[in-house]
């Protein structure tokens, strides 16, 4: 049934080796843990991904409630996670999984920097990492503001004002990020929408050239 | 799975997905080049995969049941003596921003001047770093500058960590979102509703004879300042809308004069005694409608 549904389908599209590509390829050894336990170490970027995907869908149950406005913003996370069933779960998630992705990154990074795999052929897989690695940070810092409470609050203003520190085009950073010149209404707005919208969006992105680049090079060998 | 041949199957591969059978020259496919025991990754290798990430999955789980996320008190613009705190792993820029040389007017070397060069050299480093070797112990320079920059962070975040901490100790302060949670704990131990933490709208008193020349007096000194443009107070400053309600003529003279404990000012030096007998007698008007 389902091999017909899918050869019906593949006769027009062709997509086999769409997701051949992806999927069938060999785990050399080197990497393998179950041969190596030390390969554990290439574990890291995976867990990333994992992490990262449970910080997707955590945060798309956490938008079904959430309201970036100053009035509700605070009262609406303070229902998420008391009232709502599993939402003090689905929160923590959320949180801890932040902490979690910088952690399982920092350590991938590690492991590729001190394997050497961001050397030739593979550097612009490097850079594109790294960028990952700053949208995760602004991620982080975008989300930080959302429950709106002091802590939320008072780190923001700290954040936005060490930004604006940075000559010639720190006002206008400043002027983007607050929407007007405190942190208020116009802020959370805006990092709601950056936090939500825009880094998701760039990071998928980027994570979609990760992957490509991977397949495409294969895993560096080993040492 | 990846390595069948159904003869149903419109192209056949054969190992690699991309060497399509009777595609000419056969090209060896990347992982050959590392001689072992590989293994297929669908099923065998990621089935595995699957296996750790529910036992990480599960283990996550248990820490966000064991550990709720913290939540303090709704942001008041006006706390002055909250101690702000960025989250952990911006701490070591935080701290170094307060070392001198990187602070006040060398401000900009610090948010600009070193973390360009730093970041900037990590996003760049397979362009600074162009040697054959890979193994770290064959390239001091790359590896050294990383385990320094190592060092410098773990440090920077502990002392981060350790001057919060003192701060707290000094200014006899426990972090919001453990008081609440200790709050909401003792009510529970007498069965009751954790004490609610958002403030609930305050009913809308209109401004009394907004036209008085009193509202002027208020202008010009300033009581906008704290208790806002429409007098309706904000933070910790309460209204002056239905003041009269709380209040006598006679005791907002004394309160206007003599300024009160908890922000109020004096003003019975900025203020002639006509100016403030003129604001009492309009603030005691500022009632709420009879109902």
């Amino acid at each position: 049934m389902f091999k017909n549904v899918y050869n019906w389908i593949d006769e027009r599209l062709d997509i086999t080796p769409l997701w051949r590509d992806v999927a069938d390829h060999e785990v050399p050894e080197h990497v393998n843990p179950a041969h190596h336990f030390s390969a554990f170490v290439y574990c890291f970027g995976g867990l990333t991904f994992f992490i990262t995907v449970i910080q997707i869908l955590s945060g798309m149950f956490l938008t079904m409630y959430y309201v970036p406005d100053i009035l509700n913003a605070y009262a609406s996370v303070d229902y998420l996670n008391h009232k709502v069933a599993f939402g003090g779960i689905v929160r923590g998630m959320h949180h801890f999984g932040a902490s979690l992705v910088i952690v399982m990154m920092f350590l991938h990074t590690l492991r590729v920097f001190f394997t050497g795999s961001y050397k030739a052929p593979r550097e612009m897989n490097w850079v594109v990492g790294m960028l990952i690695f700053f949208i995760m940070l602004g991620l982080g810092f975008t989300g930080y503001l959302l429950p709106w409470d002091n802590k939320a609050y008072f780190a923001t203003k700290v954040g936005v004002q060490i930004a604006e520190s940075v000559p010639y085009i720190g006002p206008y950073i400043a002027q983007f990020l607050y929407g007007g010149d405190i942190v208020g209404a116009q802020t959370l707005t805006r990092f709601f929408a950056i936090h939500v919208f825009f880094l998701p969006g760039a990071l998928i992105a980027m994570l979609a050239a990760h992957f490509l680049m991977i397949r495409k090079q294969g895993i560096s060998g080993p040492l | 799975m990846a390595h069948g041949h159904k003869s149903n199957e419109k192209v056949v591969f054969v190992g690699d997905s991309r060497v399509k059978k009777g595609a000419g020259v056969q090209v060896p496919p990347d992982y050959t080049s590392y001689p072992g025991k590989s293994e297929a990754f669908i099923p065998n290798f990621l089935l595995k995969e699957w296996m750790v990430g529910c036992v990480v999955l599960v283990g996550f789980l248990v820490w966000t049941i064991a550990e709720p996320a913290p939540l303090g008190y709704p942001a008041d613009p006006t706390n002055a003596s909250f101690i702000p705190m960025p989250d952990w792993y911006f701490l070591f820029l935080y701290q170094f921003l307060k070392y001198p040389y990187v602070s006040q007017e060398y401000i900009v070397l610090g948010t600009m001047g070193i973390p360009a060069v730093l970041f900037g050299g990590l996003l760049l480093a397979p362009f600074l770093d162009t040697g054959k070797e890979r193994r770290f112990y064959r390239r001091p320079i790359a590896s050294s500058l990383m385990f320094l920059s190592l060092i410098a962070v773990v440090y920077l975040t502990v002392i981060s960590w350790d001057h919060y901490t003192h701060q707290l100790e000094i200014t006899n302060t426990i972090p919001e979102h453990h008081v609440r949670e200790e709050k909401a704990r003792e009510a529970a131990e007498k069965g009751q509703e954790p004490p609610s933490t958002v403030k609930k709208p305050a009913a809308a008193v209109a401004i009394v004879d907004a036209k008085d020349p009193a509202m002027d007096i208020i202008k010009q000194a300033q009581c906008i300042g704290c208790h806002a443009a429409d007098l309706k107070g904000q933070g910790s400053f309460p209204a002056l809308t239905g003041v009269g309600d709380k209040y006598s003529k006679e005791e907002l003279v004394d309160i206007v004069t003599n300024g009160k404990s908890g922000g109020m000012p004096e003003f019975g030096t900025k203020l002639s005694a006509d100016e403030i007998d003129q604001l009492a007698t309009w603030l005691a008007k500022q009632k709420a409608p009879a109902k």
